[in-house]
């Protein structure tokens, strides 16, 4: 266990003591739920005492060479080993940066730097929004246009369109996938993307920011990026994940030490995330079960209300996420009355987005994007939470479409 | 088009320019429950949502898809509806 000193540990793992008292509404205002723990996850306990621990011990800048410049280094080189050691990388492996969008920006640029005459570049239609702004940027800089592969409804890419995507009408230079999405939840087939990439010569960038938290680090890849915030960390860190094998050059070879990489994240929060991810990896085994049924009972009861649909896959997927859409229903207002019900959800409807498009992952899918309600338990959740959030389901689709007139349809 | 007398539609046009989701597919819904089974509407829209909402209501709700083009951003989709009279939602 990550500690900065050995007063500070992080003994107590108990989610629920830690929710009580840090989390307890105040008894006059109404019990509330957070669902909408997709992508971003509340801090955890450990996280939150590794980052107040390291504000005491980490300000000094890690690379001035007094005494507390070297605090601040142990803290640092400490936080880069437990991070590479709950993925399974090598630490000179792992790249802290300040936010996962930045994460893939480096990753992506990386790899285009080592190239002298980059090709194409290779991604699903239903990546984060990060991987899509780099793969913009990737053709603003090579003037090749990017290819977008379909998915099927439940937003999975088929393995069998990579060989002629990574190769026609002229050879790819990078393969982008995620491994499981952060909004319906689908994972992606990794193994066989990996082979294909392999099998061309492609390097392949996994985005596993979505299911960090809940599955070890995809040993597919030359480079992986996640989110510290999706584990439950302190905002503000991305980790890239640069495999040995990888030619990738950093945006500023001053930088391509310990410390490459563009940004230099605040070590507080590079030290609470590597705190909260080795407390994901210590309870993910027996949370990932519970959280992937507790999913279940949502997407049955979500199935059961008339004119709804639940997307992504049923079974291979992330176990914390569930998404569905209801006919008819403004998602503005589903959100409205499920929050004032107590409970706050997501949506990729078109109305939510600032935008004003819906989800390009729904439209990828060919799913309904309008009564659309993502939701995301957070590791801390209760079964009663669930089965009340359950509960409120028809009578919340129910009143949206009441408010709309639409009930007649 | 919709509006020209001299010309007047083969099918039921609902025109929904100008409304955002969930209105468009609201009032093709809306006009498929008064239209006998089997009837071909025409839905014209320019919110970016529709595309994809209009097929999936098709088919969550049984309707064909027949046809769909899109001309100076908006979209005209053809749809059939479901050969016996649907259930109503809940």
């Amino acid at each position: 266990m990550i500690t900065a000193r050995s007063s500070v540990g992080c003994a107590d793992r108990s989610t629920h003591g830690y929710r009580r008292a840090v989390s307890e509404p105040p008894s006059f205002l109404p019990a509330r739920s957070y669902l909408d723990a997709a992508t971003v996850a509340p801090v955890r306990a450990p996280a939150r005492e590794a980052y107040l621990a390291a504000l005491e011990e980490g300000w000094a800048d890690p690379r001035r060479l007094h005494r507390e410049g070297r605090h601040a280094r142990l803290l640092l080189d400490a936080a880069r080993q437990a991070v590479a050691a709950a993925l399974k990388v090598e630490p000179d492996e792992v790249v802290f940066t300040t936010s996962h969008r930045e994460a893939v920006a480096v990753a992506v640029s990386g790899v285009l730097r080592a190239r002298t005459r980059p090709g194409r570049l290779v991604h699903s239609a239903v990546e984060h929004s990060a991987v899509l702004s780099a793969a913009a940027a990737w053709q603003a800089a090579t003037g090749t246009q990017p290819h977008s592969l379909a998915v099927d409804r439940e937003g999975r890419i088929d393995p069998d369109d990579l060989p002629q995507a990574l190769t026609a009408p002229s050879p790819a230079d990078l393969c982008c996938l995620q491994s499981a999405n952060g909004e319906v939840g689908t994972r992606q087939p990794l193994e066989a993307a990996a082979q294909a990439c392999e099998r061309a010569g492609v390097p392949l960038l996994v985005d596993a920011a979505a299911g960090m938290a809940y599955e070890p680090c995809p040993s597919e890849g030359d480079l992986v990026t996640a989110d510290a915030r999706a584990w439950g960390g302190v905002p503000g860190v991305g980790v890239l994940v640069v495999r040995r094998r990888t030619r990738w050059l950093a945006d500023d070879p001053v930088l391509d030490g310990p410390e490459r990489g563009p940004g230099e994240p605040a070590l507080p929060a590079v030290f609470a995330a590597a705190a909260a991810l080795q407390d994901a990896v210590a309870v993910r085994e027996t949370l990932a079960p519970r959280l992937h049924a507790l999913t279940g009972r949502i997407r049955d009861a979500a199935a059961q209300v008339v004119d709804t649909e639940v997307a992504g896959a049923p079974d291979d997927r992330l176990p914390h996420i569930v998404t569905f859409s209801s006919l008819y229903v403004d998602g503005e207002v589903i959100v409205e009355e499920f929050d004032r019900r107590g409970f706050a959800v997501g949506s990729g409807s078109a109305c939510t987005s600032s935008t004003l498009r819906p989800s390009h992952v729904l439209a990828a899918m060919q799913v309904l994007t309008h009564g659309n309600v993502r939701v995301g338990l957070p590791p801390e959740v209760s079964e009663a939470e669930v089965d009340a959030f359950c509960a409120q389901l028809p009578a919340a689709v129910g009143d949206a479409r009441r408010r709309l007139g639409v009930s007649e349809l | 088009m919709s509006g020209s007398p001299a010309e007047p539609a083969p099918t039921p046009v609902v025109d929904a320019r100008g409304l955002r989701c969930p209105l468009p597919v609201v009032r093709l819904a809306a006009a498929a429950k008064q239209a006998p089974a089997g009837t071909l509407l025409v839905l014209l829209s320019d919110d970016p949502a529709a595309e994809v909402d209009v097929a999936a209501w098709c088919r969550m709700r049984g309707h064909e898809l027949v046809g769909r083009s899109t001309t100076d951003g908006v979209l005209t989709s053809t749809v059939r509806t479901r050969p016996t009279s649907p259930p109503r939602a809940g």
